[in-house]
């Protein structure tokens, strides 16, 4: 059945007065190219803007690829300690996110990250002021207590760090 | 004009009427539900008693119907069946928030059905309230499956716990249960006997083990156990002691972290599994120690299910030792670790096996870390005549061995293929698996669910638009060129059900093409495609029957732009209009577009 064929015989449901768009006709690459940078891919991801057909990088997290239930992905991960998935909130935002804690190596990634991934403004952590800008992020650690992140050496963070919740700073009262 | 008035008789041809009473009781025989539908649509008698009769209802989408309009029809539900969530929300493409809320439904059928025993929910999120509700108010409750949900913690469970005193089983298989910690097991009461299966796998946190020894000891009836990763081994014996008449058991952590095996560990373990005479089904097995594996050898000749598939630490000597000795075997699941070696061991013990499900130990490694090929599956065709569903993960495949399985295996009902890779070619030729794919379709023509990967062009669609006429769920992604590709699908695939397709370049042509195929589904979601914001519009009014929900989680989509792309859709056909429980980040036709970008832009945009 080639195309033209196709053409003829279509409902015609254009809105009035729109022509023949002619992008849907034309073979797209790769479909992953096709894509924005959608704001689930992990910050780790580069920009694919080459229309080349490689296959994206299997490093690079496309979310929900291969197609393993996350509890599948935990265990093999807590088995291998290669990532540490945790669930991401933003006061203000609808959804809930999970990040790889393993894919950063410093609180200014894990920043820059939760930036891209809500586009928020967080800035960076100073012990005499904490926060300066209009977010907070908070963890829930081990024993179930809500802390600032950027209290402890991050490798300490890694391990006691549950779940993060990006705060609004005015909400974040200090003990 | 002179009506004349026909004196009529109850039936049509004979002055004998069937007792109404007596094809009731006929009624009692035929529980399935599609036989139902069939005898429902014989005559309006027969109507009106399956009305009355029927005890079990089936809801594949829980947006598709309402309570009030299931209560309308059905007086008298004994046992419902719901489903919420889109498939795709297993790999995390659904937002938090979306819905499938269990709560809207509890709440109306306390009042409608008091009666309910059976709750069997999958994808649904279902809070501490509606567990606290359903323990309180269903008097006579039996049954409760809770299957890839969340949204409950210790309160619920509690709740159930303490009130259902006829509870007969506790499922909560592949549950989000982090939030489920202390002691709610406890909270059954000592009077609590009539437990016959329960399964706790999914729990992260311990249970109280002691009591969870009581309720065993406690409940002569019980056939399943499933114990969760934090169940000790140096506990499992005197467990499976208790429980001798067990079917189906779940281990909890295989290992008691040491190197050295303790023998009074070991001996204790073979003889409480040779003690259970009756076990047919065995699971659980994490991290798995080899030394341990022998003592379930006695049960392995019995067995009709196995689960390894959480087991990493055994490699496939172990794996083939335990499967070469199970020759009842119907259904394996399993890691990779198997490797092709132990797929031909398989092929050639387990000539019962029905179910094949290889997961991937390494999911984001590079290359492949496993001796694990296309040429297991294909020896698995050959050697196991009733094999019928597949799933399976791998990095290479082949056109020719895809022919080889579909030449031996025309009685597939399912195959599930995932190359790891997106779009891999054939690793012998560089073709597309068009043909392959193509095989699969043509041979197997009871073929009921597929799921394709690989580098596919178009022509894979048109194969399985032609010969795919049983199919009823079709998983597609990275495939295809265009929109005829979609097109072969909704135009060719008479039985299609159900489908999911992500990350393909598949416009608005074929959906706009296709509208009235829309109604005959349950369900299609499409993500990462190139649909448009005025496709969406247009199904919506051609369609009104259609639920079409953009979901709009980066905030991006303006819906004044009939040109701006849709990110995620999911629509569904619906007797009950669309839904009032909607997250702010999914936009529908009903909604204003300037007040939805209002909602989403505060600042304005």
């Amino acid at each position: 059945m080639d195309l033209i064929n196709f053409e003829a015989t279509e409902l015609r449901l254009g809105l009035p007065g729109s022509k023949d768009d002619q992008t849907e006709t034309k073979a797209i690459p790769s479909p992953v190219n096709n894509k924005r940078s959608s704001p689930e891919m992990d910050s780790s991801v580069s920009d694919e803007n080459d229309s080349s057909r490689s296959p994206p990088p299997t490093k690079a997290q496309v979310v929900g690829w291969p197609p393993v239930r996350s509890y599948r992905k935990n265990i093999i991960q807590a088995k291998k300690t290669e990532t540490i998935y945790i669930k991401v909130s933003m006061d203000g935002a609808p959804y809930l996110r999970k990040v790889d804690l393993k894919l950063y190596t410093s609180y200014e990634e894990l920043m820059k990250g939760l930036q891209g991934m809500f586009k928020c403004n967080i800035g960076l952590y100073s012990e005499k002021e904490g926060y300066k800008s209009e977010f907070a992020p908070t963890y829930e650690d081990k024993d179930g207590d809500w802390m600032l992140v950027g209290d402890v050496p991050f490798d300490m963070f890694l391990t006691s760090c549950k779940r993060l919740r990006i705060m609004k700073s005015c909400e974040v009262i200090e003990s | 004009m002179n009506l004349k008035k026909k004196h009529r008789t109850t039936t049509n041809n004979t002055n004998f009427t069937f007792p109404e009473d007596i094809i009731q009781h006929i009624f009692t025989f035929i529980p399935s539900d599609n036989d139902r539908n069939s005898l429902s649509l014989v005559c309006k008698t027969w109507y009106n008693i399956d009305r009355y009769t029927r005890r079990s209802v089936f809801i594949g989408n829980c947006y598709a119907v309402s309570p009030g309009i299931v209560y309308e029809r059905f007086k008298d539900i004994r046992v419902l069946r719901i489903k919420g969530k889109p498939h795709f929300a297993d790999y995390d493409l659904v937002p938090d928030g979306w819905g499938g809320y269990l709560y809207t439904w509890v709440v109306e059928f306390v009042k409608m059905y008091p009666n309910l025993e059976e709750l069997r929910v999958k994808r649904m999120v279902v809070s501490d309230e509606c567990l606290e509700i359903i323990g309180r108010c269903f008097k006579k409750f039996k049954v409760l499956s809770l299957l890839s949900c969340d949204g409950f913690g210790c309160a619920g469970l509690s709740a159930i716990a303490a009130n259902c005193r006829t509870l007969t089983e506790l499922d909560l298989r592949d549950c989000e249960t982090d939030d489920v910690t202390g002691h709610w097991l406890s909270h059954f009461p000592d009077s609590f006997t009539s437990l016959e299966s329960l399964d706790i796998s999914s729990l992260s946190s311990e249970v109280s083990f002691s009591a969870l020894e009581r309720l065993v000891a406690r409940s002569p009836n019980l056939r399943k156990l499933r114990l969760n990763r934090a169940a000790p081994l140096d506990k499992l014996s005197t467990l499976l002691r208790q429980a001798p008449k067990l079917v189906e058991f779940g281990t909890g952590t295989y290992s008691d972290g040491h190197a050295e095996i303790r023998p009074d560990l070991y001996s204790g373990l073979a003889e409480a599994f040779s003690g259970c005479k009756e076990l047919k089904d065995l699971s659980g097995f994490w991290d798995a120690a080899p030394s341990y594996i022998p003592p379930i050898y006695s049960v392995c000749s019995r067995l009709t299910s196995l689960n390894l598939s959480y087991a990493h630490t055994l490699q496939s000597p172990d794996i083939t030792n335990i499967i070469s000795q199970c020759h009842s075997l119907q259904r394996l699941l399993v890691l990779d670790h198997i490797e092709d070696t132990g797929l031909n061991a398989l092929a050639l013990s387990c000539k019962d096996l029905q179910e094949l499900r290889v997961f991937p130990s390494d999911p984001n490694a590079l290359v492949a870390n496993v001796s694990l090929t296309e040429k297991g599956l294909v020896s698995v065709s050959e050697g196991c005549p009733k094999l019928q569903s597949v799933l399976y993960f791998c990095r290479q495949m082949s056109n020719s061995a895809l022919f080889t399985i579909a030449k031996n295996r025309p009685n597939l009902t399912c195959f599930r293929l995932c190359i790891i890779e997106p779009q891999v070619p054939d690793y012998l030729t560089c073709e597309p698996l068009d043909a392959g794919f193509g095989a699969i379709v043509e041979n197997c023509k009871k073929l009921q669910r597929l799921s394709l990967s690989g580098f596919l062009t178009d022509r894979v669609f048109e194969y399985i638009g032609t010969h795919a006429k049983r199919l009823k769920m079709l998983s597609i992604a990275f495939a295809g060129d265009s929109d005829l590709g979609l097109h072969h699908i909704l135009s060719g695939c008479d039985s299609l059900h159900k489908l999911e397709i992500r990350d393909c370049p598949f416009g608005d042509k074929a959906l706009l093409a296709n509208v009235s195929k829309l109604e005959t589904m349950r369900s299609l979601w499409m993500s990462s495609c190139s649909l448009s914001v005025g496709a969406c519009k247009l199904l919506s009014q051609k369609m009104p029957r259609l639920n079409v929900e953009v979901i709009d989680e980066g905030a991006d989509l303006d819906p004044r732009d009939d040109s701006c792309k849709v990110e995620k859709l999911y629509l569904y056909r619906t007797v009950a209009g669309s839904r009032s429980d909607m997250p702010s980040f999914i936009w529908t036709i009903d909604q204003d577009p300037v007040a939805y970008r209002l909602k989403n832009h505060p600042n304005g945009l």
